[in-house]
């Protein structure tokens, strides 16, 4: 069956995930159409983390099924490298390769994965950097970037793969709050220009504004998932209530 | 100037009977040391070559998820590491030598393929290869396994991950003890002597051996040579350190 955009883009079916007899994720479903916003929401521990490593299979998992594009991810024949031409993934701890500059860690994988010509990459690279505003950067090392900086790199070097879905991993849980909203607004301007993001966050206000679906999970179920304004000021599993209670 | 400076260690071996410097007013001699000092020079660069690749190789075989793959790795290791590389030179030269075809010029002669000097090299780099395997080991277990899975996650292989991300690193690390295990190789090529590969060693006992006077001289020889190779050594591998430090990064 071959895509079409009128399907969900990212397609989880009853996926169960366990790390040796811990079972971390228990039957979630979700749905997520192109060019929508989907946070994921909920305590340490819950597995929202493990989840979306699952989407690119940086976990397997035990059962269930996931689809990206239509294309089972959690298949022995998958191409890797397919999947992970359309699934970027930012990380927490950003995860600059630290003995590369900031342009040099935009243009790696296109160069060594894509084969794409040089100076056509360096080209990208630096509108990259322009675009999540860190013109003038480009001979930096990772090292000398701050958090916020370093991050921005980050979701640089994987746009620069030109993926159709990005999943951003806590990614402003290392920052400090100054530099959260720069990180926060990158992703925001991603959104609006109809990029499909999925991101685990506990930033809440943020979750609200930018986020078209809010899933909140706990201990490897999802128990709750809508609109913001309706998860938000309408909440109705207790659990869902009691957390938001704790934030808010 | 040149006949001077013979007479000079002619007449000074005359009036010292224990510090002949036959070398320096015999060209016989001279010529001895000169391709000792060179055959030394040869071993250790290529085995210094080799044994840093077959570390590299080593390293990349112990990431392997095949664990018959990283049993042969450990077994190559504890084999190498653990036993006289005086014994694994005998072994190689002898044992193995008498198993490899021979070739004969001219129909009288045979020649092995492979000669003393070739399995001193073999020896030698395999010896100080296992070192080099869990230097370089260290190293790459040194490299944070979310920066190898940002990698994956940008459609690396696991070969170019460990090429162009882990290795890079891991360098990084293992150069210190990196230097350590290349200056013992270095000195460890006296010991080919066993085999006859006419190095420096072997050279100079030779022509201690034919002029029992030079042999306080020819000590001296040996402590000089190898105290200029190995600073030679250092002095690139500092500098290599230097060149690949990496701005705001702590290794």
């Amino acid at each position: 069956m071959t895509w079409t955009p009128d399907h969900p883009i990212v397609s989880i079916r009853d996926v169960e995930k366990s790390f040796g007899t811990l079972k971390v994720l228990k039957g979630i479903s979700m749905d997520v159409m192109k060019g929508e916003v989907i946070c994921i929401i909920g305590p340490s521990g819950s597995g929202k983390s493990t989840l979306i490593r699952c989407i690119n299979a940086l976990n397997d998992i035990q059962g269930g099924s996931i689809t990206v594009e239509g294309q089972e991810v959690h298949d022995h024949k998958l191409d890797k490298l397919a999947l992970r031409r359309k699934v970027g993934m930012v990380f927490q701890q950003y995860n600059l390769f630290p003995h590369k500059t900031a342009l040099e860690n935009i243009m790696m994988a296109p160069v060594k994965v894509l084969k794409e010509d040089k100076a056509k990459v360096a080209e990208r690279a630096r509108s990259l950097l322009k675009k999540v505003r860190l013109e003038g950067k480009e001979d930096s090392y990772p090292g000398e970037l701050s958090g916020g900086q370093q991050q921005r790199v980050a979701i640089a070097r994987s746009l620069a793969m030109n993926p159709d879905v990005m999943l951003f991993d806590e990614v402003t849980a290392a920052l400090d709050p100054e530099t959260v909203k720069e990180v926060l607004v990158t992703i925001k301007d991603l959104a609006a220009e109809g990029m499909t993001c999925i991101l685990v966050t506990h930033e809440m206000g943020f979750a609200r504004e930018v986020a078209d679906h809010i899933y909140f999970t706990d201990k490897g179920v999802i128990v709750e998932h809508g609109p913001p304004t309706t998860f938000f000021d309408n909440a109705k599993d207790p659990r869902t209530k009691e957390f938001l209670s704790q934030i808010l | 100037m040149l006949d001077a400076f013979q007479d000079f260690f002619r007449a000074f071996a005359a009036d010292h009977p224990a510090w002949n410097f036959v070398f320096f007013y015999e060209e016989r001699q001279w010529g001895q040391v000169i391709s000792g000092l060179w055959m030394t020079i040869k071993l250790s660069v290529v085995c210094v070559i080799f044994s840093v690749i077959i570390g590299i190789v080593g390293a990349a075989m112990q990431g392997s998820n095949s664990r018959v793959v990283r049993g042969i790795v450990n077994a190559y290791i504890q084999f190498f590491r653990n036993t006289p590389p005086f014994v694994q030179l005998l072994f190689f030269y002898f044992a193995l030598g008498s198993f490899t075809p021979t070739y004969s010029p001219d129909g009288w002669l045979e020649i092995p393929i492979i000669s003393n000097v070739g399995w001193a090299i073999i020896s030698l780099s395999f010896f100080a290869g296992a070192f080099n395997v869990e230097i370089f080991r260290a190293g790459v277990e040194a490299v944070p396994e979310s920066t190898q899975e940002a990698s994956e996650a940008l459609g690396f292989t696991r070969m170019q991950t460990f090429g162009y991300i882990v290795l890079p690193l891991a360098l990084r690390v293992s150069i210190p003890s990196l230097n350590n295990n290349l200056v013992n190789l270095v000195k460890t090529t006296t010991q080919a002597f066993v085999i006859a590969v006419p190095e420096l060693l072997y050279e100079s006992i030779t022509i201690w051996n034919d002029f029992p006077s030079a042999q306080n001289p020819m000590m001296l020889v040996l402590f000089v040579a190898y105290l200029s190779l190995v600073g030679i050594l250092v002095m690139g591998m500092n500098s290599w350190e230097r060149s690949m430090r990496i701005p705001g990064y702590g290794v």
